[in-house]
């Protein structure tokens, strides 16, 4: 059969809720024979030797060292996405395992959802909404404002890829621009952006009316803002949030929210995804929440499939990986 | 000066449904002797006199022909916001009173709507905020998918103050921009922000994924969307309406949008506003309706106060007017 010839690589499946989609799975067929973890656990002993690769599509499979022990060939993992909070790199590197992630290929459309966040929070956007089609609403009342987005002071908590395009994108609306990174960006690169450097963070929370974490989720940034942040906050201020939800301290959150110590946050990111459903988070009007679609468009999804083939084909074959992810 | 030195300014209520912010008062009260329509009416004889002004704010205190035949001293309307189709400007012209308005104040918070709306459709926001919280979430699917704004192509119709804000905005997202406009701008003015222009409206529609309407309504502008704009428009295409709601053929959206000629829609203009509960654009799950809150933000009600009475004083001062509006 001609798929042997094609090195074989571990998905979850195929469709369904958690699955690689079907269009991408045709392509992908064109480069590897596919087994999926049903073909698998139905027939570990010959399967197992035959895998060479894994293709984690949105954190699935899960793999654990059990699942390494099995597979006395695999070289590497290809990882969606830019976030590798949820893989245990140590375990991997002992058994020798490389890994890539899809970094750059979801900045863009991670920084638009900032933005699209940013003024639905501020405008009142789904609010405003649901007063236009609501079957009660007799007229539209004069005095109900939002806060301008033009013109307000926008602090970047991590100033990486997806922080740099969100400062480019929010200087065309005037914004006063801060930033707060391990460390501070080159003067050509912070010109072009208007951007000031803040070394403490402290100064970026005290002046900003919107911060944005742009931050990777690291031992160092996990529960970067707590209650001690959000205090410094101007109580006029809007927390989002499109990096990992363990960033920010959700019970320090609802606290602050709930005692007016900030005006409102807008997360596409919590911890756990989707939250428990009597969570206080959901039921708060001030609260505007999004199911983690930072990089969900078509494009950008087949992009990363792309990325995640190229990957996988520089290991099997010895290359350099492209979107290696080194310890 | 005492209070009653003051020129009168006649304004429908302080606060309420549709009275003036009770923020820009005193900014008011600073250069006019303010009246409101019910002190005005209880007492025509005594007030009718002094009323110099009238401050237009949402379309009220309604300006007809009986309120101008009982002003024998009216100067000027101002109006807060930019677009005046709801006054007669003709019928106040015969009646040698001025109409100022607020174009200025106005831009950067309708720009940003714009943006906001063009944002929320593509990514899908309502829908996924509706998701995130609803009490039958088990999971986030991972094949739930909305489509980019970042390099896509924009079309703008009607490239005034606002409209050029928008491409400010949207060239910072890298988008390809086209814009309609009755007059080319400079040469310096598009390359600025990186727009083509296009003469025909039809090659802007066949080639836009966003097409964003940012004009004035005029007899000339009324229903310019209709069944033949959105038939050229692609069936992956948004359209975004900041404008008047009467700038489209509602019905012909509404089937438009039911048969998925374009992807979508996001108004924050409809007409009339509120629609009645039982239109069918409130049915379509392709569309995102914002109750027209182009200029909804503290600080714009703010410039939109300070602009009108900029203007109002220059015509009671005999001043050049910075924003004067005349009938065709």
């Amino acid at each position: 059969m001609e798929d042997q010839k094609l090195p074989c690589v571990l998905i979850d499946c195929i469709g369904e809720k958690h699955g690689v989609y079907e269009d991408h799975a045709e392509v992908l067929k064109e480069h590897f024979c596919l087994i999926t973890m049903k073909e698998y656990n139905e027939n570990k002993t010959i399967l197992g030797k035959k895998i060479r690769a894994i293709y984690m599509w949105y954190h699935k499979p899960v793999i654990n060292e059990e699942l390494l022990q099995s597979l006395p060939n695999l070289k590497i993992v290809a990882s969606s996405g830019v976030g590798i909070d949820h893989l245990d790199l140590n375990l991997l590197s002992r058994y020798g395992v490389k890994v890539s992630n899809t970094p750059f290929i979801v900045s863009t459309d991670t920084a638009d959802l900032g933005m699209a966040l940013m003024l639905a929070s501020s405008r009142r956007l789904v609010e405003g909404y649901q007063m236009a089609v609501s079957p009660d609403t007799e007229y539209f009342p004069a005095n109900w404002l939002g806060a301008e987005v033009s013109g307000a002071t926008l602090g970047i908590v991590g100033m990486g890829t997806i922080g740099y395009k969100v400062a480019e994108r929010a200087k065309a609306f005037e914004m006063k621009i801060l930033y707060h990174n391990r460390k501070q960006r080159n003067k050509e690169e912070e010109n072009a952006v208007g951007a000031i450097y803040c070394k403490k963070i402290d100064d970026l929370l005290q002046q900003s009316d919107f911060v944005m974490l742009a931050v990777n989720l690291t031992p160092q940034t996990h529960k970067l803002i707590g209650k001690r942040e959000l205090q410094l906050m101007k109580p006029t201020a809007t927390l989002i949030n499109i990096s990992r939800g363990l960033v920010v301290d959700q019970d320090d959150l609802v606290e602050a929210l709930q005692n007016k110590v900030i005006k409102a946050a807008a997360l596409d990111v919590t911890y756990p995804e989707p939250l428990p459903r009597d969570h206080p988070l959901l039921k708060m009007e001030n609260v505007l929440i999004t199911p983690h679609i930072g990089s969900a468009t078509k494009k950008t999804r087949l992009l990363t499939m792309e990325n995640m083939t190229e990957s996988i084909q520089a290991a099997l074959t010895n290359r350099p990986i492209p979107y290696e992810v080194l310890l | 000066m005492s209070e009653h030195e003051l020129p009168g300014l006649l304004i429908l209520d302080i606060g309420g449904t549709y009275g003036v912010q009770e923020n820009i008062v005193p900014l008011l009260k600073k250069h006019f002797c303010l009246i409101t329509m019910k002190e005005f009416l209880e007492n025509k004889k005594e007030m009718s006199k002094k009323i110099q002004s009238v401050f237009v704010s949402e379309c009220r205190p309604t300006v007809d022909q009986e309120l101008l035949e009982s002003l024998p001293n009216l100067k000027v309307i101002g109006n807060s916001g930019v677009g005046v189709d709801h006054l007669n400007l003709k019928m106040i012209s015969n009646y040698g009173v001025k109409v100022t308005n607020t174009p200025h104040a106005v831009a950067d918070s309708t720009a940003d709507i714009g943006m906001a709306l063009m944002l929320a459709s593509a990514r899908r926001l309502v829908e996924g905020s509706q998701i995130a919280i609803s009490p039958h979430t088990k999971y986030f699917a991972v094949d739930w998918l909305g489509v980019e704004v970042s390099r896509a192509t924009l079309g703008i119709i009607g490239m005034g103050r606002i409209g050029y804000k928008v491409a400010q905005r949207a060239r910072a997202f890298d988008m390809k921009i086209l814009y309609h406009n009755r007059k080319q701008r400079r040469k310096e003015e598009e390359q600025a922000v990186g727009a083509h222009y296009c003469e025909k409206m039809e090659d802007l529609l066949q080639q836009s994924d966003f097409v964003m309407l940012v004009v004035n309504l005029t007899p000339e502008t009324h229903k310019m969307i209709g069944k033949k704009e959105l038939g050229l428009m692609k069936p992956t295409a948004t359209l975004i309406n900041i404008g008047r709601g009467a700038l489209i053929d509602q019905e012909a959206l509404v089937e438009a949008l039911q048969n998925n000629v374009i992807r979508a829609a996001a108004l924050d203009v409809t007409y009339p506003e509120p629609l009645p509960r039982d239109h069918p654009l409130l049915k379509l799950n392709n569309i995102i309706i914002t109750p027209h809150i182009g200029t909804a933000t503290v600080q714009a009600v703010q410039m939109m106060a300070e602009e009108a009475i900029a203007n109002m004083l220059a015509v009671l001062n005999g001043q050049p007017i910075p924003s004067e509006v005349f009938p065709k």
